[in-house]
C-alpha cells in the first residue's frame, strides 16, 4: 500500500454471525477525487462506508484511510475528517449558526463559522432555529458539519436522499466545489444521475462485492460503452429489413432498438435507407447509456430508493418524526 | 476548556429553549413549594423542635430539582440524543467522549443551583425560612454531591431506555416513587418500616436527608450528614462504573 492515497481497502470482510455483509472488497481512492459508491440496499454499503468512518470494526481485511487504520483512529484522525451521516440530526433548540459553532470548537483547524455557513448556501437562515428549517436546508447544515472542521476528506452517505431537484442541484454545486478545495470525497448515493454527475470513480457493489469500478463514462465491459438508435419502424417494414447493422431489438415503447459502436456510419446508413425511401423515422433518438442503464446492466434491478418512492422518506422515520412533534 | 464552555453554553441555550425540560426542572419545584405551604400551613411544628413547615419543606423541594435536572435531564436529553444521532455525530468529530457528558451535568448544576436559589429566596421572602449560614459548608457539599450522583445515574439510566418514546415514562416510573418514599411529598414517619428501610439504601432518600440536615437551623457544626453522604457518594459511583461500561453512542433502533 502506498501512502498517499485517501482511502486504501484491500480485502475487507465483515460478517455479522453468519452473514456476511462484505466477502472482500478491495479499493482506492486517491487524494482530491470525488468518488461515489454505488449499490442496492443490503449489499453492504453502509457496513463499509461505517468501517472506513471508524464506526464498525472489520472481521479482515486491510483498512487505511487517510493512511491510519480507522479502528485506531485517534483525535488526530479524526479532526482530517468530515462525516455526513445517512440519518444524523442537529438539535432542533439551536440555529444554524449555533449549531456550526459548537462544531468549530470541536475541531482543531475549524474553518470560519461564517465561511461553511456560505459556502452550503444558508446565509439566509443562519438564524433560524434547526427545528424551523426545510429537509433540503438541514441536509445542507449537515453539510456545512461535516465541512466546518475543514476535512481533507469528506464522506457523503447519500447527502440529497429526500431533496427537491433544485435542492439536489444546489448540494451537487456545494459537493462539485469540494473539489476546488482540495478535498476527497466519497460519496454513496441512490441517485445515479447524481453519481455521473459529481464523481471522477465509480464503484458498484452487490452481494458484498465490488463488481464494477471506473470512470462513469468508460464503466463495465463491452456492450455498455454502445450507443442506442431508437426509432418507430416504419408501418409494413420488418424489423429484419432495416438497414444493416445490429439485429434491431423492439422495446417495450414500440420502439425499434438499435445498439452500435459505429454510430455516426449506422446513422448515416439509416438516414440514407429512410430519405431514399421516403421515410420519415418518427421518435428517433440517440443516445449514449447513462450510469444508470449500466448500473442496471451490471445489478440486474434498479437501486432501491429510485423513483417515486425515493421522494418520500421511508414510513418509518415519517412516523417517528410525527411522533417527536407531538410530544 | 474552551470547548467544554461552548459546549456548556450550548447545551444551556438548549435547556432554556425546551419547555418541557424548563418546566419540570425550574417550574415545577416552585409550584410545589407555593402549594404544599398553602395545602399544609407553614405552622411552627412544636413536634419538630418549634421549626416552620416550609423550613423542612424546601430542602425536600430541592432535592426535587436536582434530581430532576441531573437524573432525569440527563437520562431523557441523553436517550434523545442517542436516538436521533446526535451522539453518534458527535463520535465522528475530535470532541472526546466527556464534553458531552460535560455539557449536560453542567447545565444540570447551573439549573438546579438557580432553582435552589429561588426556592430558598421564595422561602425566606414568603414563607419565614430561616437561611442557614454556619451549615453551609455541609449544603453545598451536599448539593454538588447529589449532582454528580443523580447525573452519573441519569447517563447509567439511559441503557435501559430503548427509545426516545419511552424516556418520559421509564425516568418518571423510577423518581415518582422515590420522591413518595423519601419524604419529598409525603414526611417519612408515615411510611411503614419494611418501606423506610428500603427508602433508606436508595439514593434520593439520603440526599433529601443530607439536605435537611444542612438546612436545618437546629443543627450544629458545618452541616455534613456523613452517614447519607456516604450512601449518596456510592451510589454515584456505581453510577459511574455502569456509565462507563455501557453508555451507548448510536440509536438503538439502529442494527449495530
Amino acid at each position: 500500500m502506498t501512502a498517499d492515497a485517501a482511502i486504501e481497502v484491500d480485502g475487507l470482510h465483515k460478517a455479522y454471525g453468519s452473514f456476511e455483509a462484505v466477502r472482500g472488497v478491495s479499493l482506492r481512492v486517491e487524494r482530491g477525487e470525488i468518488f461515489a459508491f454505488l449499490g442496492p440496499n443490503g449489499a453492504g454499503k453502509t457496513t463499509t462506508v461505517e468501517i472506513l468512518e471508524g464506526f464498525r470494526k472489520r472481521s479482515a481485511g486491510e483498512v487505511r484511510v487517510l493512511g491510519i487504520d480507522p479502528e485506531h483512529g485517534d483525535r488526530d484522525w479524526r479532526a482530517r475528517i468530515g462525516i455526513v451521516l445517512q440519518e444524523g440530526k442537529a438539535q432542533p433548540e439551536l440555529t444554524v449558526r449555533e449549531t456550526l459553532e459548537l462544531w468549530s470548537a470541536y475541531y482543531p483547524r475549524s474553518r470560519p463559522v461564517a465561511e461553511t455557513i456560505e459556502l452550503v448556501g444558508l446565509a439566509e437562515k443562519a438564524d433560524e432555529r434547526v427545528a424551523r428549517l426545510s429537509g433540503g436546508q438541514r441536509r445542507r447544515l449537515d453539510v456545512g458539519l461535516a465541512l466546518v472542521g475543514n476535512p481533507e476528506l469528506v464522506f457523503l452517505d447519500e447527502p440529497t436522499t429526500g431533496f427537491d431537484p433544485v435542492a439536489r442541484r444546489a448540494a451537487w454545486e456545494v459537493i462539485g466545489g469540494l473539489r476546488d478545495l482540495g478535498a476527497t470525497v466519497f460519496l454513496t448515493t441512490h441517485y445515479l444521475d447524481e453519481a455521473q454527475e459529481l464523481a471522477d470513480r465509480v464503484a458498484i457493489i452487490k452481494g458484498g462485492l465490488i463488481v464494477a469500478e471506473g470512470a462513469p463514462q468508460e464503466l463495465a465491459g463491452p456492450g455498455a460503452q454502445e450507443t442506442e438508435i431508437a426509432f418507430v419502424p416504419p408501418p409494413g417494414v420488418p424489423l429484419g429489413e432495416l438497414p444493416a447493422g445490429p439485429a434491431a431489438v423492439l422495446g417495450h415503447d414500440g420502439r425499434a432498438r438499435l445498439r452500435t459502436s459505429a454510430p455516426t456510419r449506422l446513422l448515416a446508413e439509416l438516414c440514407g435507407w429512410a430519405a431514399a425511401a421516403g421515410i420519415e423515422l418518427e421518435r428517433l433518438e440517440v443516445r449514449r447509456p447513462s450510469l444508470e442503464d449500466i448500473y442496471l446492466d451490471i445489478v440486474g434491478e434498479p437501486p432501491a430508493g429510485t423513483g417515486a418512492e425515493a421522494q418520500a422518506p421511508p414510513a418509518g422515520a415519517a412516523s417517528s418524526r410525527r411522533r417527536r412533534r407531538r410530544r | 476548556m474552551s470547548t467544554l464552555l461552548v459546549q456548556l453554553r450550548s447545551d444551556l441555550k438548549v435547556f432554556v429553549r425546551n419547555p418541557a425540560a424548563l418546566f419540570f426542572t425550574a417550574i415545577l419545584p416552585v409550584i410545589f413549594l407555593c402549594l404544599f405551604v398553602s395545602i399544609f400551613g407553614n405552622e411552627r411544628d412544636e413536634t419538630m423542635g418549634n421549626v416552620r413547615v416550609a423550613t423542612l419543606q424546601v430542602p425536600a423541594f430541592i432535592a426535587l430539582a436536582v434530581v430532576s435536572a441531573a437524573f432525569v435531564g440527563l437520562a431523557m436529553g441523553l436517550v434523545s440524543l442517542r436516538e436521533d444521532g446526535v451522539l453518534k455525530r458527535i463520535r465522528g468529530t475530535p470532541a472526546p467522549s466527556w464534553i458531552v457528558f460535560g455539557g449536560r451535568i453542567g447545565t444540570a448544576i447551573v439549573s438546579a443551583t438557580i432553582v435552589t436559589a429561588i426556592l430558598v429566596a421564595i422561602g425566606a421572602a414568603g414563607f419565614g425560612v430561616e437561611v442557614p449560614t454556619s451549615t453551609l459548608p455541609g449544603f453545598f457539599v451536599t448539593l454538588a454531591l447529589g449532582a454528580f450522583a443523580f447525573s452519573a445515574l441519569g447517563i447509567a439510566y439511559t441503557r435501559a431506555i430503548g427509545s426516545e418514546d419511552a424516556a418520559p415514562a421509564m425516568t418518571n416510573a423510577v423518581v415518582l416513587p422515590l420522591y413518595f418514599i423519601s419524604g419529598v411529598f409525603v414526611p417519612v414517619s408515615r411510611l411503614p418500616d419494611g418501606l423506610r428501610h428500603v427508602a433508606d439504601v436508595l439514593p434520593v432518600k439520603p440526599f433529601v436527608d443530607a439536605l435537611t440536615v444542612a438546612f436545618d437551623p437546629r443543627t450544629t457544626g458545618a452541616g455534613f450528614a456523613a452517614g447519607d453522604l456516604a450512601i449518596l457518594a456510592a451510589w454515584g459511583v456505581v453510577g459511574l462504573l455502569v456509565a462507563m461500561r455501557s453508555f451507548g453512542w448510536t440509536p438503538r433502533r439502529q442494527a449495530g
